[in-house]
This record gives structure tokens, sequence and C-alpha cells, in this order.
């Protein structure tokens, strides 16, 4: 829609007008060279030494995804397609299948992931697969550093979602967040880490 | 016609409707679970409670006293019902409340989700919460109901509409109530499976996720389906089907009610019988034998020069196209008589008719002949006898025919307006006088038997148009790799004269094409294909298919004004 007509639910500013003072410019310049002979001799530091001090990261950072375990220590997705649904990006990949009912493992479950494959170089960090997810299964982690050499490496598949899992579940920074009805620590003031930019030389991993 | 009052709306409604038909005239839901138009009623569920009343001569509403199920309540002239008072909302959401008690609320890992009648009747007539505080009943799942059905017991409303389809349509008699109260389940006699050929229309009827197809179970979420109306190809019924596709896979094959074609359901043969247009074995490339190749042996493999990356956008299609093209003419200039395209019962009515006109076009005295007809057995009719023996004629609920294929009246009316006459493969198998042939196919099975292949044996030109490879096709001159039913739109005449318009749910495997689109190109058409375009076209030429000229078919297909089906051919 192209239209040069001003309408009135538009409102239409005109820059300031420079009175003889500010056309000088003097006092903008001398007012800049004050704050930064004020950085210089404050005495405090406000660059970030990373990558070898790594920054805390709040609780609600949207990171790597990790697969939950339930506490038979089986993969806690049922196959419900509800964040391949959800997924904005369509990076979530699902293949469902009966579950193995002969294995006394899995004999109150009916349908469990076959695979479950994430691509993590197409996903959008919204958020919005864990918020689908009917039995908390699907979380974002506080991993924020991803790498990798090949594409097909990024691809993670359910295994790997697992070991972020088991990785991350015992780190201090990503417990369980939610469980089932009941909001979970993550809704609680979060003991290990405090909202804002983290003070220096206090990083993740020392 | 009997005047009813549906909520103030006032509608024209069959004297022999129940309440839930005339509400559904008027545009207005009654939920129901056990009521089915083709099932004996029950009015067990509770669902459709309504308020009833009558206007009397004077102008006066004298409302019931009491709630009635309106699938069990007829209606007359001047029957007043009432779906939106607060009695009846409050029942209705009592009961849903009732049905949901031991319900296990499992819709994530349910294969109903999202085309459930539970869920759809609590979003609209339910509470959003249960009361219950105690633990709900658990029950185990019953893979062992039949060879393609599931059972998960706890997700069962009883509405028996199971149980009243294999008594009454089926006549098997599998499924039965076991238990009483709130022990009620669905079962099978110990060694007895539901596995009769009607057995996967219980997972149709079910309106919960209980009864489940173990074929389709956990393959697709069904919010990702796609659906298009077609035909089903497996018999002269000709089933008004739904194709359920996503990303050109096809997941399922469900009914469409017609009543003009086979009422509500559909055979198993035809429902799980899908599976071969997914077989790797489909003809996927068009192919030029070696012998009439311009040049073989200059180009390297595909045509490609060496080094250049393995990506060939050149059509595959346009050399056989044109060299086939050339060759048929010089093929009917040599030997006009001597040609024979054999059209099978497979192919849809545009199709026959675009080859038939074609040839034809080309020179009068080519021949047409109908390709072999597959028959199994007799026709096979339900409900069954305790016994097992098929049910007197007035009392036939569903066939499966012995004629496996869906059109052969439909080619037969192409043969007799280009030809005069329906000519068999046989006659001209028997003459041995033919020099060049044009084959189509088409069918699931391997139809190229012994005598068809010694018959045909190696003319001077064999074009074959199939999905298959068979030795025919393995010896031809030209090989044209086609659709399957799922792949291609057209129209369909059935055993007794419907005819139902089919339309396309997915894209050709490979480089292989659409009949019509083959046919089109074949005979330089212009234009693309277009299944309407063309039964207009055949409609005003073809006058025993004139009323094919209306072009839109709708979904219950129209008759077409055909002779006195033939015996079939053997």
């Amino acid at each position: 829609m192209t239209t040069t007509k001003k309408t009135k639910t538009v409102k239409w500013g005109d820059e300031p007008k420079l009175g003889w003072v500010e056309a000088m410019y003097l006092p903008a310049i001398v007012s800049g060279v004050a704050t930064a002979l004020k950085h210089a001799f404050s005495g405090k530091t406000t660059t970030r030494q990373y990558p070898e001090v790594e920054p805390t990261i709040p609780p609600n950072y949207r990171g790597v995804h990790r697969l939950n375990r339930d506490e038979a220590g089986r993969v806690k997705c049922v196959a419900c397609y509800m964040c391949q649904t959800a997924c904005p990006a369509n990076c979530i990949e699902i293949i469902a299948a009966p579950a193995p009912k002969d294995d006394p493992k899995w004999k109150d479950r009916d349908k469990y992931p076959e695979t479950f494959t994430i691509d993590e170089l197409r996903c959008i960090y919204c958020g919005m697969c864990e918020e689908a997810c009917p039995v908390d299964a699907i979380e974002l982690t506080s991993i924020y550093d991803l790498t990798g050499l090949t594409r097909q490496e990024m691809i993670y598949d359910k295994e790997k979602l697992l070991s972020v899992y088991d990785q991350t579940v015992n780190s201090g920074n990503d417990p369980i967040r939610t469980n089932r009805g009941a909001l979970g620590p993550a809704s609680l003031e979060a003991p290990t880490a405090k909202q804002g930019p983290p003070p220096p030389g206090q990083g993740r991993h020392g | 016609m009997a005047k009813v009052i549906v909520n103030d709306i006032e509608v024209d409604a069959d004297p022999k409707d129940n309440c839930i038909l005339a509400a559904r005239k008027a545009g207005v839901e009654i939920p129901h679970y056990c009521w089915h138009e083709s099932l004996s009623v029950v009015a067990s569920c509770r669902m459709c409670l309504v308020e009833v009343g009558e206007r009397k001569p004077d102008g006066t509403i004298v409302m019931g006293p009491k709630l009635v199920p309106g699938c069990q309540t007829p209606i007359r002239e001047g029957t007043v019902i009432r779906t939106d008072t607060p009695k009846v909302k409050t029942t209705q959401a009592m009961t849903l409340e009732l049905l949901l008690l031991n319900h296990p609320l499992d819709c994530s890992i349910c294969d109903q989700a999202g085309e459930c009648y539970l869920q759809d009747y609590t979003y609209k007539f339910g509470n959003a919460h249960s009361r219950l505080d105690e633990p709900k009943i658990q029950r185990m799942d019953k893979y062992h109901i039949g060879e393609q059905i599931a059972l998960f017991t706890d997700r069962c409303v009883m509405c028996t509409r199971c149980v009243r389809f294999t008594r009454e349509i089926s006549g098997t008699a599998e499924l039965q109530v076991v238990a009483r109260g709130s022990h009620e389940e669905i079962d099978v006699f110990p060694e007895v499976p539901c596995d009769n050929k009607l057995a996967g229309n219980v997972v149709d009827l079910c309106p919960v996720g209980a009864l489940c197809s173990k074929d389709f179970l956990y393959k697709k979420r069904v919010w990702w389906l796609k659906h298009s109306d077609s035909v089903c190809t497996g018999c002269s019924t000709g089933c008004s089907i739904q194709v359920d596709q996503n990303e050109d896979k096809v997941y399922r094959l469900r009914p469409r009610e017609n009543p003009l074609a086979q009422g509500h359901f559909m055979c198993d043969e035809g429902r799980f019988g899908f599976k071969y247009i997914h077989d790797e074995r489909r003809l996927k490339l068009p192919r030029i034998s070696a012998a009439f190749s311009k040049a073989p042996s200059a180009k390297p493999p595909n045509g490609k020069p060496t080094g250049t990356a393995d990506l060939d956008f050149s059509d595959p299609w346009s050399e056989s196209m044109s060299m086939a093209r050339s060759k048929i003419k010089e093929a009917i200039k040599n030997d006009a008589h001597g040609f024979v395209a054999v059209l099978s019962p497979f192919m849809t009515v545009e199709e026959a008719y675009l080859l038939a006109g074609y040839l034809k076009e080309i020179d009068k005295r080519i021949r047409l002949v109908l390709g072999p007809v597959p028959v199994d057995g007799v026709d096979d009719q339900y409900p069954k006898g305790p016994k097992g023996q098929p049910p007197a004629q007035d009392k036939v609920k569903f066939t499966i025919r012995a004629e496996k294929c869906p059109n052969r009246l439909g080619v037969e009316a192409i043969l007799r307006h280009f030809e005069g006459q329906v000519r068999h493969l046989d006659d001209v198998i028997l003459k041995a006088d033919a020099t060049a042939f044009y084959v189509v196919g088409g069918c699931s099975q391997g139809w190229v038997t012994e005598s068809i292949d010694r018959g045909i044996g190696k003319p001077a030109l064999l074009i074959v148009q199939d999905i298959f490879p068979s030795p025919l096709s393995d010896r031809a001159d030209f090989v044209l790799p086609s659709a399957s039913f799922a792949e291609r739109d057209g129209t369909y005449v059935n055993y007794a004269g419907l005819a139902q318009a089919a339309h396309g749910a997915i894209r050709c495997p490979g480089d292989a094409r659409a009949d019509g689109r083959i046919l089109m190109e074949l005979s330089e058409r212009k234009g693309l294909f277009n299944a309407m375009a063309l039964r207009k076209e055949i409609g005003r030429t073809v006058p025993t298919l004139a009323t094919l000229s209306v072009g839109e078919l709708g979904d219950h297909g129209v008759k077409i004004a055909t002779t006195a089906p033939e015996p079939i051919h053997s």
C-alpha cells in the first residue's frame, strides 16, 4: 500500500531547531569528552573477558534443547508431535512407534519416539516446543555456545538430545524446570544466578 | 414433508427423520455417539437428549415434561425441538462429564485426537474440568481384537456402534459387550478375532479413539493429513473414498458417504490395498528400446557430459514422446488394421477417450480392444448369515464385487462409440493378425498372463503404458510409466452406471506421469489435462455419456444412461 496522505493517526514530528549555542557543537563535544574521561579514570572494567571468563546465563535463557528422562531413565517424550506442530521453524522431526510392550521396562507406555531429530541450525530458539510439550519432555538449556564443523553434526538426534540432558541436569544451572500440573523450580527465585549482567570473573566454568 | 421447529427455526423435514436429522436440516447440531445413520437405534449414550414438544393447531406450544433422546424420537408435523435451553445444556455437560469419568485423557498419544467426538463435543458442550477425585479405572489395551484392529479399552464410551456393525452390516457378529455396569468392555470370543472383510469400518465408526487401525497406528497425526475425494479402484462397486496424504505419501483411505454408490462403508481389501502405489518396483522412467534409440552409444550414461554436477534437468519424456508419436504414425501407415490399442478397464473415461480419439483420428481402421477384466470368484454380499451364507437379495447392505476393476462400463462406452462394438484382447490374440500394440495397464497386480504374453509376442511396435514392470514392458519398444489411482484425475463408471469424479491426491513417483498428461502430449492437444473440460467434451461427442456434459459431477456422481450391464467377459 503506497499513500502519501498524512493521516491523523500518524504523528509527524519535525526535527528540533538548533539555537546558536547548539549550532556551535561545543557543549556536545565537551560533554562527550567528559563522559569518556570519567569512564577512563573510574577504575571499573566493563570489558568481558570471554571466552576465558564465561558469563553466567540467566535461568530463562533459551539455548540448546534437551530431551528429559523419566524416573526409569527412559525418554520422557510420548511422541505426541505437539512440539513439531508448534514449531514455527519446522526444525523438529519425530517418527513415532508403538512402545516395545514385550520389554517390562516399557510396559506402561503406549507410544514412544523412535527417532527425534532437531535441526539446531534451523531452530530459532523461540521455546514454543517447550511451551507445547504436555509431559515436559523437551526443554531448552542454558548452553549458548553451540558450534560444529558440519551441518550434519548440528542435526541432533534422540541420543544426542538425551546426552544433553545427562550433561546439564546436574550442572546446577538447568534443573528440570517444569513438572506436570505445577510450575517447577524455574518459577521460583533461582538461587544460583541473579538477573542482569554477571559480575566479571564469575563465569559458568569458574 | 413435515414442518418442524428447531430452536425457533422452521424447516421441512422428512417424516421418517428422527430429531437429529431434522435438526441437522435446520443447521443445528445435536451431539450423539451411539446413533449412526446406517445402524439400529439403541439410545444408550444419552448425548442427544433434547426437549421436544408440539405446536398445537391453535399455535400454542406445549413442551414435554422430560428430556428425550433425539435419535429415538420420530418427528411429525408441528414437532418442536429445543437444544438451547439451560436444561438441555446442563444435561449435555453432565453426560460428557460422566463419559469422561474414566477416560484416560491421553489425547497426546491417541490417534483419534483431532477428529475425536469426545474432544469436539467437550469443547462445544462440555465442562472444562472434571470433578472426579477418585483414581480412574484403568483397563488393559486389547491388541487381539483383530488383525487390523486394536482396542484401547479405557478410551471407550460404550456406544456399541462397532458391535451393531458386526451384527447388522457384516453379519459376522464377532464383537460384543462383556460384563455389566462400569465393568462393561468390548471384546471378542477367544480365538475368534474380528477379521471379516469389512472389519476396518469399525475404526471409522468408533467416535472416540478406542478402536484404532493397526495399519495407521502412530503413523501420522491426523491434522497433518490432507484429504482428496476419490474413488476406490479395487472393484466395480466404486466406493467413494477419501485419500489422506501428507507430503506425497498416502497414509490411509477412508470411505466417504455416498448413498448412490456404496453407503457409508468400504471393504478392507480396498482400505488397505493402496500400498502398491508406494512400491519401489513402480515404473518411474520412460524408456526407449535400444533399437529405437537415436544414438545409444554416442552419449555417456544419462545423456550427461562427464564432469558436470549430478543434476540432469533435461526432460526424459520429450524424446520418447516425439519418437513414439512418429513410430505410431509409421506403424499405422504400414498396416492400419494390424495396429491394436488395448484399453485397460483401469483407465478413466477421459484417458480412454483421449487415446481412442487420437488413434482413430490417424486412421479409422485401427482396432481398439478392451484389456483383460480381472474377475475374482463371485460377488461377496453382506450381511452374512449365522453360517456365513449370503443374505437374501433384498437384504443386501454391502457388496464386494467379483469384477476387480473400476471402470469397465466407462471404457466400454468409449469403445462402443469409436469402434461400434466391444472387442476383447483375446479375440485379437486368437486371430494373430496384429503387427503393432499400444498396451495400457494400470492394474496393481500382474495382469500380463502367459497367454497374453505369448499372444502379443514381439510385434513390430510395442508401446506399454503401465505402472509396474511386466514381461511386456521388459521387451517394449516404448515404456511410458503412468499413474496409480491416487495420482490422477478422472471419471470412473461403476457397475450400476454411476459416474464419479476422482481427484488426484499425490504426485507420481520419479518421472512417471498421469495417464491423462501422457495422452494429452502424445496426441498433441493444446493445453493441460483438465478432467472437467474433457468431461464436457465427452458429454458433447459421446451420446451414451451425454450426462457427463455437466462437468462437475458433485460428491455423489451422476448416473449415465447405459444399457443393461453385460455379463463379464471371462
